[in-house]
């Protein structure tokens, strides 16, 4: 079997790690995790993932600058070889109601969460559909579906991942390239649990299964989507939120 | 898996069935078949797959049928041990457009479609939320998503099973047991591939933006991600396998 590449945007935050795990074992793919420029948990990151027996390199690059971006996957491509599956992961909330909302808070949004994709995408996808073959996840959330108070930036953002994937699916489609979204739900990370507790239990009351997330079962989405047997699903939105939200 | 699962299979000898429960045979499961009564030809099946080296557990079950249902589950509970999981793959088409459709053929694609999920679902879900594990797929179509020409019944039909699986998911959601629908586009099965290669090749790869068929085993491999320990938190979903074929 090939050794195909994965490149996971955000991929030391919670989800992100689940998801550098499960691609590293599937099919034992080369995993390669971003981080922000200088991100000071980097080190700490890497060694605890080379304990637990990963292999994973590390890209440093701010997915929501082009140019940073162009630049880190241009030493991916020489360091360790072209990406084949991308996972855009990597987000950033700053909630607010948009009537207090100020211009600052939807740009870090949109960039992040939005442009993001298409910075990382757009310097990926070429080399996809020469190569016939490529997969490309966007992680959207439950709240791109229904959105949500107090995130008309985020809402909006995640919403337009699914957008990106429905049109770019249909560009690349004959090139053995599918581009898929998923959208979980309130997901156990370090982020949710940091809710104060009589909120968190508010907010797990209204999720019909009972619970978060795992972030290992939002990996193994990815991690379907991604394999070799999932080629025939593309543009597709998936909902993984525990009954939350259907559709 | 700790203890070796049993899933039932609808319409397990079809097209698509056969790829189903070959599939989930190799991934482990204790698979049982349900067939038409009316089919004639599943002990050749059954023989072949012998010969392939699966041995199923096979029942004629009318699931358009409530009281045989009940009777053949029963059965087969007995027989084989407790249903874990059960997809509902089963399916008639009655195509012809509503101006000249009967209520017969609308009946009989109720049934054996929409009905079926019921009467099936029916019989394992008290044993599903007793033992805080079940996985139900319920096998919809594109055409269920986006309507097709001809097919009022059918499509009813089809998006009749996604609000059944959403309200059942709610139903049942903190007892371990997910409900979730599929929804493949135009799959390689014997029935597709019969058709004329020039009616194929101009009608309908034309509409699959990827420009084939999909592999029966492809939706398999959907299924089984979805009777994982992993798949636990998707729960009233309907997943679109359908090569760029209708997106939303």
């Amino acid at each position: 079997m090939t050794r195909r590449v994965a490149l996971i945007t955000g991929g030391m935050g919670g989800i992100g790690t689940a998801v550098c795990k499960k691609l590293g074992r599937a099919n034992a793919n080369l995993v390669v995790a971003n981080c922000l420029p200088g991100y000071e948990h980097k080190a700490t990151w890497l060694a605890a993932m080379k304990k637990e027996g990963f292999e994973v390199h590390a890209a440093e690059g701010d997915v929501s600058d082009f140019e940073s971006t162009a630049a880190m996957v241009r030493k991916i491509e020489s360091e360790i070889g072209p990406v084949d599956i991308l996972v855009n992961n990597a987000g950033v909330v700053r909630d607010n109601m948009l009537k207090k909302m100020v211009l600052s808070e939807w740009m870090a949004v949109i960039n992040s969460n939005l442009s993001s994709v298409f910075n990382v995408t757009k310097n990926v996808i070429d080399g996809m559909t020469e190569r016939g073959w490529g997969r490309v996840v966007n992680m959207s959330s439950v709240n791109g579906q229904r959105g949500q108070f107090g995130q008309t930036n985020y809402s909006a953002a995640k919403a337009g991942v699914h957008g990106f994937a429905k049109a770019l699916a249909q560009e690349v489609i004959r090139k053995g390239v599918t581009v898929n979204s998923v959208s979980p739900g309130y997901v156990e990370t370090d982020m949710v649990k940091s809710i104060r507790k009589d909120v968190l239990e508010k907010l797990i009351a209204g999720i019909p299964i009972g619970r978060l997330a795992q972030p290992e079962e939002i990996a193994s989405l990815v991690a379907f989507l991604t394999s070799e047997e999932a080629g025939y699903i593309t543009g597709a939105n998936i909902a993984i939120n525990g009954g939350m939200y259907m559709t | 898996m700790a203890q070796q699962r049993i899933a039932v299979v609808t319409g397990g000898m079809g097209g698509l069935g056969e790829s189903i429960s070959t599939k989930m045979a190799d991934a482990g499961y204790r698979v049982v078949v349900t067939y038409s009564p009316s089919n004639t030809k599943w002990k050749g099946w059954i023989d072949e797959m012998k010969g392939r080296g699966y041995s199923f557990g096979a029942y004629p079950v009318d699931v358009a049928d409530f009281d045989d249902t009940a009777a053949k589950v029963t059965q087969i509970q007995k027989e084989m041990g407790a249903i874990d999981i059960l997809v509902n793959n089963a399916g008639i088409t009655r195509d012809m457009t509503f101006k000249k459709m009967t209520k017969a053929d609308w009946d009989a694609v109720m049934h054996t479609n929409l009905d079926s999920c019921f009467n099936m679902t029916k019989q394992v879900m008290d044993g599903m939320v007793e033992r805080q594990w079940g996985r139900v797929i319920n096998v919809s179509s594109v055409n269920g998503q986006k309507g097709a020409f001809g097919q009022t019944n059918y499509s009813a039909a089809k998006a009749g099973i996604h609000g059944f699986t959403k309200a059942l998911a709610l139903e049942v959601a903190k007892k371990g047991v997910t409900i979730n629908t599929i929804s493949p586009g135009y799959i390689g099965t014997k029935m597709v591939t019969a058709i004329p290669k020039e009616i194929l090749d101009s009608k309908i790869l034309p509409q699959i933006p990827l420009g084939r068929l999909g592999k029966p085993d492809e939706v398999a491999g959907l299924i089984i991600y979805l009777c994982s320990e992993e798949a636990a938190f998707v729960t009233g979903a309907n997943i679109s396998i359908n090569g760029g074929q209708h997106m939303y």
